[in-house]
Protein backbone atom coordinates (compact mmCIF):
# COMPACT_ATOMS: atom_id res chain seq x y z
CA UNK A 1 0.00 0.00 0.00
CA UNK A 2 0.93 3.21 -1.01
CA UNK A 3 -0.65 6.48 0.46
CA UNK A 4 0.06 9.68 -1.16
CA UNK A 5 -0.50 12.75 1.03
CA UNK A 6 -1.76 16.10 -0.55
CA UNK A 7 -3.07 19.39 1.86
CA UNK A 8 -4.80 22.26 -0.22
CA UNK A 9 -5.62 24.82 2.55
CA UNK A 10 -7.93 22.99 4.84
CA UNK A 11 -8.45 20.01 2.70
CA UNK A 12 -6.37 16.84 3.11
CA UNK A 13 -6.45 14.18 0.54
CA UNK A 14 -5.13 11.03 1.23
CA UNK A 15 -4.73 9.06 -2.11
CA UNK A 16 -4.29 5.27 -1.09
CA UNK A 17 -3.04 2.60 -3.95
CA UNK A 18 -3.07 -1.26 -3.33
CA UNK A 19 -4.27 -2.94 -0.41
CA UNK A 20 -6.08 -1.90 2.84
CA UNK A 21 -5.84 -5.16 4.80
CA UNK A 22 -4.60 -6.08 8.69
CA UNK A 23 -1.27 -5.59 7.61
CA UNK A 24 -1.37 -2.29 5.32
CA UNK A 25 -4.08 -0.54 8.00
CA UNK A 26 -2.34 0.67 10.93
CA UNK A 27 -0.32 2.83 8.57
CA UNK A 28 -3.25 4.21 7.34
CA UNK A 29 -4.49 5.00 10.73
CA UNK A 30 -1.40 6.71 11.79
CA UNK A 31 -1.67 8.68 9.32
CA UNK A 32 -5.09 10.17 10.21
CA UNK A 33 -4.34 10.13 14.06
CA UNK A 34 -1.25 12.44 13.49
CA UNK A 35 -2.32 14.67 10.66
CA UNK A 36 -6.74 15.62 10.91
CA UNK A 37 -5.42 18.76 12.93
CA UNK A 38 -7.01 21.69 11.06
CA UNK A 39 -8.45 19.87 8.59
CA UNK A 40 -11.69 20.94 7.50
CA UNK A 41 -12.15 18.44 4.68
CA UNK A 42 -10.70 15.33 4.21
CA UNK A 43 -10.60 13.22 1.08
CA UNK A 44 -9.90 9.76 0.41
CA UNK A 45 -9.43 9.06 -3.06
CA UNK A 46 -9.88 5.44 -3.70
CA UNK A 47 -9.25 5.38 -7.76
CA UNK A 48 -5.86 3.29 -7.16
CA UNK A 49 -7.34 1.09 -4.19
CA UNK A 50 -7.63 -2.63 -5.21
CA UNK A 51 -8.55 -4.12 -2.17
CA UNK A 52 -10.52 -3.04 1.14
CA UNK A 53 -11.09 -5.75 4.18
CA UNK A 54 -12.36 -4.90 7.70
CA UNK A 55 -9.47 -3.91 8.87
CA UNK A 56 -9.53 -0.76 6.39
CA UNK A 57 -13.12 -0.05 7.26
CA UNK A 58 -12.76 0.80 10.82
CA UNK A 59 -9.93 3.47 9.89
CA UNK A 60 -12.35 5.00 7.62
CA UNK A 61 -14.99 4.92 10.93
CA UNK A 62 -12.20 6.27 12.91
CA UNK A 63 -11.45 9.18 10.42
CA UNK A 64 -15.27 10.04 10.34
CA UNK A 65 -16.00 10.15 14.10
CA UNK A 66 -12.89 12.22 14.26
CA UNK A 67 -14.02 14.54 11.20
CA UNK A 68 -17.58 14.68 12.78
CA UNK A 69 -15.76 15.80 16.22
CA UNK A 70 -14.09 18.37 15.02
CA UNK A 71 -17.22 20.03 12.69
CA UNK A 72 -15.60 18.57 9.44
CA UNK A 73 -16.59 17.06 6.39
CA UNK A 74 -15.03 13.77 4.68
CA UNK A 75 -15.63 12.11 1.48
CA UNK A 76 -14.47 8.85 -0.37
CA UNK A 77 -14.02 9.44 -3.82
CA UNK A 78 -13.43 6.96 -7.01
CA UNK A 79 -13.98 3.83 -5.55
CA UNK A 80 -14.16 0.52 -7.95
CA UNK A 81 -17.48 -1.52 -8.06
CA UNK A 82 -16.14 -4.05 -5.88
CA UNK A 83 -15.03 -1.87 -3.71
CA UNK A 84 -18.63 -0.31 -3.38
CA UNK A 85 -20.28 -3.49 -3.09
CA UNK A 86 -18.30 -3.83 0.16
CA UNK A 87 -19.07 -0.84 1.70
CA UNK A 88 -23.24 -1.49 0.44
CA UNK A 89 -23.24 -4.64 2.18
CA UNK A 90 -21.98 -3.14 5.72
CA UNK A 91 -23.62 -0.48 5.66
CA UNK A 92 -20.86 2.21 5.34
CA UNK A 93 -22.35 3.50 1.82
CA UNK A 94 -24.95 5.14 4.39
CA UNK A 95 -22.75 6.73 6.84
CA UNK A 96 -19.80 7.92 4.89
CA UNK A 97 -19.94 10.24 1.58
CA UNK A 98 -19.55 8.39 -0.73
CA UNK A 99 -18.82 10.42 -4.19
CA UNK B 1 -6.49 -30.20 -3.22
CA UNK B 2 -3.63 -28.18 -1.12
CA UNK B 3 -2.88 -27.39 2.13
CA UNK B 4 -0.77 -25.24 3.47
CA UNK B 5 -0.18 -25.01 7.41
CA UNK B 6 1.31 -21.36 8.60
CA UNK B 7 1.98 -19.79 12.10
CA UNK B 8 -1.07 -18.10 12.89
CA UNK B 9 -0.20 -14.78 13.15
CA UNK B 10 -0.81 -11.61 11.09
CA UNK B 11 2.52 -11.30 9.96
CA UNK B 12 1.58 -14.70 7.64
CA UNK B 13 -1.40 -13.05 5.89
CA UNK B 14 0.46 -12.67 2.72
CA UNK B 15 1.59 -15.68 2.22
CA UNK B 16 -1.97 -17.14 3.23
CA UNK B 17 -3.58 -14.45 0.45
CA UNK B 18 -0.92 -15.72 -2.03
CA UNK B 19 -1.11 -19.24 -1.30
CA UNK B 20 -4.95 -18.68 -1.65
CA UNK B 21 -4.92 -16.81 -5.00
CA UNK B 22 -2.27 -18.94 -6.76
CA UNK B 23 -5.00 -21.96 -6.42
CA UNK B 24 -7.64 -19.92 -7.41
CA UNK B 25 -6.28 -18.76 -10.39
CA UNK B 26 -5.38 -22.63 -10.85
CA UNK B 27 -9.12 -23.19 -10.68
CA UNK B 28 -9.96 -20.24 -12.92
CA UNK B 29 -12.17 -18.11 -10.39
CA UNK B 30 -13.56 -15.09 -11.16
CA UNK B 31 -12.27 -11.52 -10.14
CA UNK B 32 -14.85 -10.74 -8.39
CA UNK B 33 -15.25 -14.57 -6.33
CA UNK B 34 -11.15 -13.88 -5.57
CA UNK B 35 -11.54 -10.82 -4.53
CA UNK B 36 -14.63 -11.83 -1.92
CA UNK B 37 -13.24 -14.57 -1.06
CA UNK B 38 -9.54 -13.52 -0.32
CA UNK B 39 -11.91 -10.97 2.15
CA UNK B 40 -13.17 -14.07 3.94
CA UNK B 41 -9.77 -15.37 4.58
CA UNK B 42 -8.48 -12.58 5.33
CA UNK B 43 -11.03 -11.76 8.15
CA UNK B 44 -11.07 -16.10 9.20
CA UNK B 45 -7.70 -16.11 9.43
CA UNK B 46 -7.05 -12.59 11.43
CA UNK B 47 -9.46 -13.60 13.64
CA UNK B 48 -7.55 -16.84 14.51
CA UNK B 49 -4.08 -15.12 14.82
CA UNK B 50 -5.31 -12.62 17.19
CA UNK B 51 -7.59 -15.00 19.50
CA UNK B 52 -7.18 -18.60 19.39
CA UNK B 53 -3.78 -18.87 20.83
CA UNK B 54 -3.33 -15.53 22.68
CA UNK B 55 -1.44 -14.95 24.32
CA UNK B 56 1.16 -17.39 22.35
CA UNK B 57 1.42 -18.44 19.04
CA UNK B 58 -0.13 -21.66 17.68
CA UNK B 59 -0.55 -23.20 13.82
CA UNK B 60 -3.16 -23.18 11.58
CA UNK B 61 -4.00 -25.25 8.65
CA UNK B 62 -5.83 -24.20 5.29
CA UNK B 63 -6.99 -26.32 2.77
CA UNK B 64 -8.01 -25.35 -0.12
CA UNK B 65 -10.57 -27.88 -2.17
CA UNK B 66 -12.68 -27.69 -5.08
CA UNK B 67 -15.76 -29.32 -5.87
CA UNK B 68 -17.74 -29.31 -8.90
CA UNK B 69 -18.07 -25.30 -9.34
CA UNK B 70 -17.25 -24.13 -5.98
CA UNK B 71 -14.48 -24.10 -4.17
CA UNK B 72 -14.08 -25.46 -0.41
CA UNK B 73 -11.44 -23.13 2.48
CA UNK B 74 -10.96 -24.98 5.20
CA UNK B 75 -9.35 -23.66 8.66
CA UNK B 76 -8.56 -25.55 11.29
CA UNK B 77 -6.66 -24.46 14.66
CA UNK B 78 -5.88 -26.02 18.01
CA UNK B 79 -7.02 -22.88 19.86
CA UNK B 80 -10.05 -22.31 22.56
CA UNK B 81 -13.24 -23.37 21.28
CA UNK B 82 -14.37 -20.67 18.99
CA UNK B 83 -17.62 -20.29 16.65
CA UNK B 84 -17.46 -17.03 15.48
CA UNK B 85 -21.11 -17.54 13.36
CA UNK B 86 -22.52 -17.44 17.01
CA UNK B 87 -21.59 -13.92 17.42
CA UNK B 88 -24.47 -11.42 16.63
CA UNK B 89 -24.69 -9.24 13.50
CA UNK B 90 -23.35 -6.16 13.95
CA UNK B 91 -26.47 -3.56 13.25
CA UNK B 92 -25.48 -1.99 9.26
CA UNK B 93 -28.01 0.50 10.09
CA UNK B 94 -26.60 2.95 12.77
CA UNK B 95 -25.22 6.52 12.28
CA UNK B 96 -20.89 6.34 12.64
CA UNK B 97 -21.22 7.76 15.92
CA UNK B 98 -22.83 4.84 17.19
CA UNK B 99 -21.19 2.15 15.47
CA UNK B 100 -18.91 0.42 16.82
CA UNK B 101 -15.34 -0.37 15.23
CA UNK B 102 -15.72 -4.10 15.32
CA UNK B 103 -17.70 -7.03 14.75
CA UNK B 104 -18.11 -6.18 10.62
CA UNK B 105 -15.19 -8.70 9.70
CA UNK B 106 -17.55 -12.04 10.05
CA UNK B 107 -20.45 -10.52 8.68
CA UNK B 108 -18.91 -9.50 5.42
CA UNK B 109 -17.87 -13.17 5.65
CA UNK B 110 -21.76 -14.62 6.35
CA UNK B 111 -23.00 -11.89 3.50
CA UNK B 112 -20.37 -12.89 0.52
CA UNK B 113 -19.68 -16.70 1.00
CA UNK B 114 -22.94 -18.69 -0.15
CA UNK B 115 -22.09 -20.59 2.78
CA UNK B 116 -19.75 -21.09 6.11
CA UNK B 117 -19.85 -23.76 8.43
CA UNK B 118 -18.05 -24.14 11.77
CA UNK B 119 -17.44 -27.26 13.61
CA UNK B 120 -15.28 -28.29 17.08
CA UNK B 121 -14.14 -31.42 16.30
CA UNK B 122 -11.24 -33.56 18.09
CA UNK B 123 -9.99 -30.59 19.94
CA UNK B 124 -9.96 -28.75 16.63
CA UNK B 125 -11.70 -25.82 15.55
CA UNK B 126 -12.53 -26.36 12.04
CA UNK B 127 -14.43 -24.18 9.84
CA UNK B 128 -15.13 -24.01 6.17
CA UNK B 129 -16.18 -21.32 3.11
CA UNK B 130 -18.09 -22.19 0.31
CA UNK B 131 -18.12 -20.57 -2.71
CA UNK B 132 -18.66 -20.52 -6.25
CA UNK B 133 -15.76 -20.18 -8.37
CA UNK B 134 -17.82 -18.32 -11.10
Amino acid sequence: MTINKTQDQNTLTLQVEGRLDTVTAPELEAEIKGGLDGAERLVFDFGRLEYISSAGLRVLLTAQKAMNKQGGEMTVTGCSEDILDILEITGFSQILTVE
Amino acid sequence: MARLDIKAETDSLDKVTEFIDEQLEAADCSMKAQMQIELAVEEIFVNIAHYAYTPSIGMAGITVETQGDSVLITFEDSGVPYDPLAKEDPDVTLSAQDRSVGGLGIFMVKKSMDDVRYAYIDGKNILTLEKKLR
